[in-house]
């Protein structure tokens, strides 16, 4: 009989659509800025790409839902009592994507490859704590047999640091710290991060990647805690137009946004009240003087430029998001850090810290006549010019003659590292979580040390920090090492980042956190 | 004819090697490098990464192992996007470009034409300014800011079209897209084709055909039309290098692939590789369809046939 055919398939058809459909929903749409330029976790440097492999790849040690290690490929571990040797006990379900079991082979085979200088990784600094790791980086030592990480056998890793160093096991967290599969990439060469022979070890693996598209992921079923996943699997969009962005998340079309237009937030919180989020985010926006050029290397001109600085509307006015003054220069709420060692001008109201820098500015020899000439370099962005605009006003009112400067960011860059610049915008985000990560931006002879300040006290004191075992000692000396940059006036700490997230209600799990790292695995989305 | 087309196309190869050669050097000379970035990284590594991309040799060593490569055929690796070569991130994105940019060429001809001839047909009555009111605003109004006012309209308020991404190629995806970007040329096709139809109309041949008594569309559509197609055919060659090369402001816009984006962004980048490659394929896409539009002019007026 036709009839009851047909009332069977509409039947069957309306049943499917019931039970199927839910089956299927649940892809998360992130919106993830810029286009990775690798899923090779050695290859990789940014955020949106730490967001792709770091749910595609697992390392020792991972993040739960805020962001604080966990157990990762490791179940469990333990470290010698001088803080030197760490003995790693893998999970026996730990299993690469294609099958075969993740083993300290690998893990040795990754790190030895991250620090082969024929790799050429560009983080691979991250890892320096690592016994002989910078000397086999730099090619000092030609033997990648001598770096300190060793397999006991084939669930056990032993690895051996140069110096005790409190946020090892959260730097394992890091994508430089990830195992590769050893026995495809022998097989593949380079070839065997393409789509299409690409063996993972996190909870999710990469099925689809369209440069200046998409990247697509499912749920590897190979995973130790496949069950528990909630996602079945993630698009990450490029897309590095924020309101165009902010538009298809309006149209249901994105789940989260990894940042939008500061000037938009206003109107995000009138109109989509708590799906905005700001949260206090480990990172400094700073201005450097340099210090190469007078008169920047007089203290006095420093202190008056950086005092001269209202950091009070910066945040709630001039960016319209709220981020905090920065007084200091490690972010608060940091692990392993000190009492807070702001400026000792922090608690000044602003006109009588106009009227001691104008004080000092005349001390410094600069008159009506003889004005202060300042260029302020920034790297071009709209948040960058609106805040050095405010500054050149502010110091105007000392009787400072500024004017500005900005190029795009590699040119900002690679001027400002060989000097080029009076006082230039810089920023940093933390890598780990640990004052020294900051401080270092100071240190005499490295690279990220824009404005060449030069503290042999400072530098003492940090190398102190670094053999102390004592975690309270060491807090200590950091903080004074922060104390005597800051009484220097060694550069201008403006504001404390935020993370920008905006996160459609149906999503549930993500927790705001000092480092804007939302794993997939502890989300789920509701239909 | 073909003796023609292989002439002008073997002539193009010193224009090729030169425009290569310029852009080379001119990259190397914009401050900045590839592994300039907000993080610097320790000099050891950037010694490394130099010496990966062979970036540590004399210039005249890269100038000369990259020329030899490219007469191979390979355009050398993406300096930032690691795991794809030059030319595999250009196969990439170029059937999307050529879908998008495809699209909006016949979208801009035929629009652009049958506005240009009802302009011409009904030329200072309303209609006519009716059409170049439109077609004035979709000239003047920047695609950067005319994308985001229909993805408003269309895509958040009423929701009718999606607001943008690939879809998988779906009709509704490529709505907005192609319009915005038929848009400016649909604009100047149409006065081309109104002015030149307006000439011809007045031609002497016209009023021969007319005063015998021949039907207006049969005047216009075999008599009319394809003489004053020519002014528009030579406007089409640049028309097609133009949509066919991408658009960054549509793919980014968008959210699109297509080698547009990766052009830009490879230059801000200082992806050297990748502009070179580019430019490399810009160049070689020119000038075949300035070929193209020669030998389609040459079909259409017998003139330059006989030369």
């Amino acid at each position: 009989m036709p009839k009851n055919r047909l009332g069977t398939f509409f039947l069957s058809a309306f049943a499917a659509m019931f039970f199927v459909a839910p089956a299927y929903a649940a892809m998360l749409n992130l919106h993830n800025g810029g286009d990775p330029s690798s899923l090779d976790p050695h290859k990789v440097s940014g955020d949106w790409e730490n967001r792709i492999v770091g749910d595609i790849f697992e390392g020792l040690m991972t993040e739960d839902v805020g962001a604080t290690p966990m157990a990762g490929q490791a179940e469990s571990w333990t470290i010698s009592d001088d803080g030197l040797v760490y003995t790693f006990k893998l999970r026996e379900s730990a299993n690469w994507s294609d099958g075969q079991p993740v083993t300290a082979h690998d893990f040795v085979f990754a790190f030895q490859r991250i620090m082969n200088p024929e790799t050429a990784a560009e983080y691979a600094y991250l890892q320096f704590p690592i016994k002989n790791a910078e000397e086999i980086n730099s090619g000092d030592i030609a033997d990648l047999g001598q770096l300190g990480v060793k397999a006991i056998d084939d669930k056990t890793l032993e690895i051996t640091l140069e110096q005790p160093t409190p946020f090892f096991l959260g730097a394992l967290t890091h994508y430089t710290a990830y195992p590769v599969p050893k026995h495809v990439v022998e097989a593949k060469g380079a070839d065997w991060v393409k789509i299409d022979n690409i063996v993972v070890n996190g909870p999710y693996k990469p099925v689809e990647w369209i440069p200046g598209a998409h990247v697509t992921t499912t749920k590897n079923d190979k995973y130790y805690d496949v069950a528990n996943l909630k996602i079945d699997g993630v698009k990450f969009f490029v897309l590095e137009d924020q309101s165009a962005a902010l538009k298809r998340y309006r149209a249901g079309e994105f789940d989260i946004l990894t940042d939008f237009p500061k000037d938009q937030y206003q109107w995000l919180q009138e109109n989509h009240p708590g799906e905005a989020r700001v949260a206090p985010f480990a990172g400094l926006y700073y201005y450097v003087f340099n210090h190469r050029k007078p008169p920047f290397d007089d203290a006095r001109v420093r202190k008056a430029l950086s005092m001269a600085i209202n950091r009070e509307v910066i945040g709630p006015q001039i960016l319209g998001t709220g981020e905090l003054p920065a007084y200091s220069w490690v972010p608060p709420g940091m692990a392993n850090s000190g009492e807070s060692s702001e400026v000792d001008w922090a608690e000044m109201s602003y006109p009588e810290k106009l009227e001691a820098a104008k004080a000092l500015i005349a001390e410094a020899g600069y008159s009506e006549d003889n004005p202060l000439q300042v260029t302020l370099r920034y790297n071009t962005n709209d948040n960058h010019k609106r805040i050095a605009v405010a500054v050149v006003s502010m110091w105007k009112a000392l009787g400072v003659e500024a004017k500005l400067f900005n190029s795009e960011v590699k040119v900002h860059y690679a001027e400002i590292r060989k000097g080029e610049f009076d006082v230039a915008r810089a920023g940093w985000l933390a890598d780990y979580n640990d004052p020294v990560n900051f401080l270092d931006l100071l240190k005499g002879s490295t690279s990220n040390n824009y404005g060449a300040y030069s503290s042999p006290e400072f530098d003492k004191l940090l190398d102190q920090a670094s053999l102390e075992t004592d975690l309270v000692k060491r807090a200590s000396l950091l903080s004074q090492a922060e104390k005597i940059a800051m009484g220097d006036n060694a550069a201008a700490p403006i504001y404390f980042y935020l993370s920008e997230n905006i996160v459609s209600p149906k999503i549930k799990g993500f927790e705001d956190n000092a480092f804007d790292i939302h794993r997939t695995r502890w989300l789920t989305k509701e239909e | 004819m073909l003796g023609f087309a292989l002439r002008r196309l073997l002539s193009t190869i010193p224009v090729l090697w030169i425009a290569l050669t310029l852009c080379f050097f001119i990259l190397r000379l914009a401050p900045g490098g590839p592994f300039d970035a907000e993080r610097q990284l320790p000099e050891r590594i950037l010694a490394n990464l130099r010496a990966h991309y062979n970036l540590d040799k004399s210039l005249i060593v890269q100038y000369w192992d990259y020329v030899s490569g490219v007469l191979m055929g390979d355009l050398g690796p993406s300096y930032i996007t690691d795991d794809f070569t030059v030319v595999d991130l250009i196969a990439i994105g170029l059937p999307y470009t050529f879908i998008l940019g495809g699209a909006a060429f016949m979208l801009a001809i035929l629009v652009g034409v049958l506005a240009g001839v009802i302009g011409a047909l009904y030329q200072n009555k309303s209609t006519d300014y009716g059409i170049a009111l439109v077609i004035m605003i979709g000239l003047i109004v920047p695609n950067f800011l005319m994308a985001p006012i229909l993805q408003l309209v269309f895509g958040v308020t009423l929701g009718w079209l999606p607001v943008g991404g690939w879809g998988g190629g779906k009709l509704s995806h490529l709505v907005l897209p192609v319009i915005i970007l038929a848009l400016p040329h649909t604009a100047r096709i149409s006065r081309l084709m109104r002015g030149s139809m307006i000439e011809v109309l007045g031609a002497n041949y016209i009023r021969t055909a007319r005063a015998k008594g021949i039907g207006a569309r049969l005047m216009i559509t075999r008599h009319a039309i394809k003489p004053a197609l020519l002014p528009v055919v030579s406007y089409l060659g640049p028309a097609a290098g133009y949509l066919l090369t991408g658009s960054l402001v549509v793919e980014s816009i968008f959210g699109l692939p297509g080698i547009g984006q990766y052009f830009i962004n490879a230059a801000l980048n200082r992806d050297y590789g990748m502009v070179l490659g580019t430019v490399i394929f810009y160049m070689v896409l020119i000038i075949l369809l300035n070929l193209v539009v020669d030998l389609v002019y040459a079909l259409l007026d017998p003139k330059v046939r006989a030369h």
